[in-house]
C-alpha cells in the first residue's frame, strides 16, 4: 500500500464512522460501539501497513487481518469500501437477505475478509494458524488479529496466547481493543480483568500500550510491531466505544442498539456531515 | 390478534418467580439483557454470578454448585452453550447433576445475526446426552410453566427459547403444560404434525390451510423433546396414518429425528420432516430465513399431502 499520511488516515477514519452510523441505522440492527472504538486502527492498518491485492483478495501472500470480534462489522465493512473490496453500495446490503455485509464478518460472503466470526475467542487462535502457515510456507507474510476487551474472557484466548508464545509467533500480531465494555455493562462489572498488560506480559508477549485513537500513536504501533520478529506482540490500545458520536461514547446500551432517525441526525452532524 | 411475546421473557419471568427458593442461583455469560435472566439478577444480585464472556467455565460453576447443594440456571445463546458441549456432557450428564442450561436467540428465525448465532442443531446434541431434558417451548406462558417445574427434576436439562416474539396460546392454560407430555392443540384424523418452538404457530396455520382443502390434521406442541412423549405419538400414528414434523432446526438429530427413532421401531407410517436441510442460514429476517429454509405453514402444508398420498 501507498503511505497515508496521519491526517488522510484521520479523514478516512471520519467517513467510516458515518458510514458505521448509517450501516446500524439502516438495519436498525447490529454494533456501532465497538466498531466505532476499533476503527481508528482499521483504518491506520489497511491505510498504511497491510500488504493486500483489492484487485485480489484472495492473494495467496497477502497479510491476513481477522477482526475476531466478528459483530463488530460495520466498522470493517466501511474500511473495506475505503479501500474499494467492496463497493459503497454494497455497504447497503448490511443484514439483507442475501448482502456480501453479512451480521458478523464471514469469508464466504464477503471479499477481502479472512475469517468467518461471529462467536468470540476464535479468532487469535485461527490467526495462529494463519502464523504457522506464512512459517512454513517460508513467506514473510504477517497475521494480524483484534479482539475485544469483554472476548478476552474466553478461555480459549489464553491457550491461543500461550501457544503463539512457545511456538515464537513473530508473524502474529495482535490488537486489543480495550474499550471498557462488553453485552451486558462495563467490563469492570462483568468480569475486571485488573492488569491486562502484565498479562499479556507474563505469557511472554510482547506488550505496547496505546491510545487507540490517536493516530500517530497507533501508526507508531504498527511500526513498532514490525521491529518484534522472535515473539507475538500485542497492542493494548485504550479506546472509547461509540467514539465520535457523544451520546454513544462509553455508553453501554451502544453495544447492540441502533441509531434512531434523530440520533442518526445528530450523530452525522457530530461526525462533520451538514444536513 | 392473540398477545404477542418472546419465549425468552417467559424464561426470565420463571426465574423470578423461583427467587423465593433460596437454592436457585443464576449464572450469566454476558448475555442476560438477551436472555433475560437480568430479571433475576436485578432483583437477586447475590445469587447471580457473572461468568463473564466464558461459557465452558459458566458451565462447570454450576455443577459445583448443583453438587453443593444449589439448583443453578445458566443461560446464554444456543449457539454458545454448544462451545461448552463437552464440559454438558462430562461435567454435568455424566454426573447427573441438576444444572438447567437455557440457549435463547435459537433457530434461523434470529435472523440477521446471520450464520454464526443460528443455532440449528442444539436440540440434536443435547438429546444425545443421558440424564438431560431437552425442552423447546413455543410461548411465554409454556416456557415459564416448563420452567418453573425444573427444581423438581433431580437432573440437568437443556431449554432452547427465540429471540422473537410469537402468539402466546396458553394463557390461563398453563396448568396443561408438563415436561414430557406434548399438547394437542388441534384433533384431525388425516395427519398428524408434530411441531416445536415457532413452528408450532406454522403448523397452526397449516391446519388451518389443510381444513381448506378437506383435510383434517392433529397438531400437536412437542415442547419436550427428551423425555419424548412416545404414547402421544404412537396413538397418533394409529389415528392418522402419516406424520409430519416440524421445527427450525436441522432435519438431522432434531425433534424429527427424535419421532422417526421412535416410529420406526413401534409403529411405522409415513413420515415427513420439515426443518433446515443441512445447511447453514444467514442473515435475513426472521419470516424471511422460514421462508428461505423451507420452513413457513405453505411447506408444512406441502409435506402434509406427501405424506398423506404415501398412505398405503
Ligand atoms: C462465544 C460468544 N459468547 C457470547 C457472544 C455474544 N456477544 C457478542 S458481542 C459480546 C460482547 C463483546 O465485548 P467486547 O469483546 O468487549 O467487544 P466490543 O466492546 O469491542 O464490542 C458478546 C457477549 C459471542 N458473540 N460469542
Ligand atoms: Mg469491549
Amino acid at each position: 500500500m501507498g503511505e497515508m499520511s496521519i491526517s488522510e488516515l484521520e479523514e478516512m477514519a471520519r467517513k467510516c464512522r458515518i458510514e458505521i452510523c448509517k450501516m446500524t441505522h439502516r438495519a436498525q440492527a447490529g454494533h456501532p460501539g465497538g466498531s466505532l472504538s476499533e476503527i481508528d486502527i482499521l483504518c491506520a492498518l489497511y491505510g498504511r501497513r497491510l500488504r493486500v491485492q483489492t484487485s485480489n483478495p484472495k492473494w495467496e501472500d497477502r497479510d491476513r487481518f481477522i477482526l475476531s470480534k466478528g459483530h463488530a462489522s460495520p466498522g470493517m465493512y466501511a474500511v473495506l469500501a475505503e479501500m474499494g473490496f467492496i463497493s459503497h453500495a454494497d455497504l447497503e446490503s448490511y443484514r439483507v437477505k442475501g448482502g456480501v455485509c453479512q451480521g458478523h464478518v464471514d469469508m464466504k460472503w464477503c471479499p477481502g475478509v479472512d475469517f468467518s466470526a461471529g462467536s468470540l475467542g476464535m479468532g487469535l487462535s485461527f490467526g495462529m494458524g494463519c502464523a504457522v502457515a506464512a512459517r512454513i510456507d517460508g513467506s514473510s507474510r504477517n497475521s494480524y488479529v483484534m479482539i475485544g476487551d469483554g472476548e478476552m474472557q474466553e478461555g480459549s484466548i489464553w491457550e491461543a496466547a500461550m501457544s503463539a508464545v512457545h511456538h515464537e509467533l513473530g508473524n502474529l500480531k495482535l490488537f486489543v481493543d480495550c474499550n471498557g465494555i462488553q453485552n451486558d455493562d462495563f467490563c469492570e462489572v462483568q468480569m475486571r480483568m485488573f492488569d491486562i498488560p502484565a498479562k499479556w506480559s507474563s505469557f511472554g508477549w510482547a506488550v505496547k500500550v496505546i491510545d487507540g485513537h490517536n493516530m500517530n500513536e497507533i501508526v507508531g504501533a504498527i511500526e513498532w510491531m514490525d521491529t518484534i520478529s522472535d515473539r507475538p506482540a500485542v497492542v493494548i490500545a485504550n479506546t472509547v466505544k461509540g467514539k465520535g458520536v457523544s451520546f454513544m461514547e462509553n455508553n453501554p446500551a451502544f453495544h447492540g442498539a441502533a441509531p434512531s432517525d434523530e440520533q442518526l441526525v445528530q450523530a452525522l452532524s457530530e461526525l462533520g456531515v451538514s444536513a | 390478534m392473540s398477545r404477542m411475546a418472546a419465549t425468552r421473557d417467559g424464561y426470565g419471568d420463571a426465574l423470578l418467580a423461583l427467587a423465593d427458593n433460596p437454592k436457585v442461583v443464576v449464572l450469566e455469560a454476558d448475555l442476560g439483557k438477551s436472555t433475560k435472566s437480568l430479571y433475576f439478577r436485578k432483583a437477586h444480585p447475590e445469587r447471580t454470578i457473572s461468568c463473564g464472556i466464558g461459557e465452558q467455565n459458566m458451565l462447570l460453576v454450576g455443577a459445583g454448585l448443583a453438587s453443593s447443594g444449589f439448583i443453578p440456571f445458566a443461560s446464554t445463546f444456543a449457539i454458545f452453550t454448544e462451545r461448552a458441549f463437552e464440559q454438558m456432557r462430562n461435567g454435568v450428564a455424566r454426573p447427573n447433576l441438576a444444572v438447567h442450561v437455557c440457549g435463547s436467540h435459537g433457530g434461523t428465525h434470529t435472523g440477521t445475526d446471520g450464520s454464526s448465532a443460528q443455532s440449528i442443531e442444539d436440540l440434536a446434541i443435547y438429546r444425545t446426552l443421558p440424564n438431560v431434558v431437552v425442552m423447546h417451548p413455543c410461548d411465554d406462558v409454556s416456557t415459564k410453566a416448563l420452567t418453573m417445574q425444573l427444581p423438581e427434576l433431580g437432573g440437568p436439562s437443556y431449554m432452547r427459547t427465540a429471540r422473537n416474539k410469537t402468539p402466546v396460546l396458553y394463557d390461563g392454560r398453563e396448568n396443561e403444560i408438563k415436561i414430557g407430555k406434548g399438547v394437542e392443540l388441534i384433533e384431525g384424523k388425516d395427519v398428524a404434525i408434530i411441531a416445536c418452538g415457532v413452528l408450532v404457530h406454522e403448523a397452526i396455520a397449516a391446519a388451518k390451510t389443510l381444513e381448506e382443502a378437506g383435510v383434517s390434521a392433529t397438531v400437536v406442541d412437542m415442547h419436550t423433546l427428551k423425555p419424548l412423549d412416545g404414547e402421544l405419538i404412537e396413538s397418533l400414528a394409529e389415528k392418522c396414518g402419516a406424520v409430519v414434523t416440524a421445527e427450525d432446526h436441522s432435519i438431522i438429530g432434531g425433534l424429527g429425528g427424535a419421532v422417526a427413532e421412535h416410529l420406526i421401531s413401534t409403529r411405522p407410517v409415513p413420515m415427513e420432516r420439515i426443518g433446515v436441510q443441512d445447511r447453514f442460514g444467514e442473515s435475513a429476517g426472521a419470516e424471511e430465513m422460514l421462508e428461505m429454509m423451507g420452513l413457513k405453514s405453505h411447506h408444512i402444508v406441502d409435506a402434509a399431502k406427501r405424506a398423506i398420498a404415501r398412505k398405503a
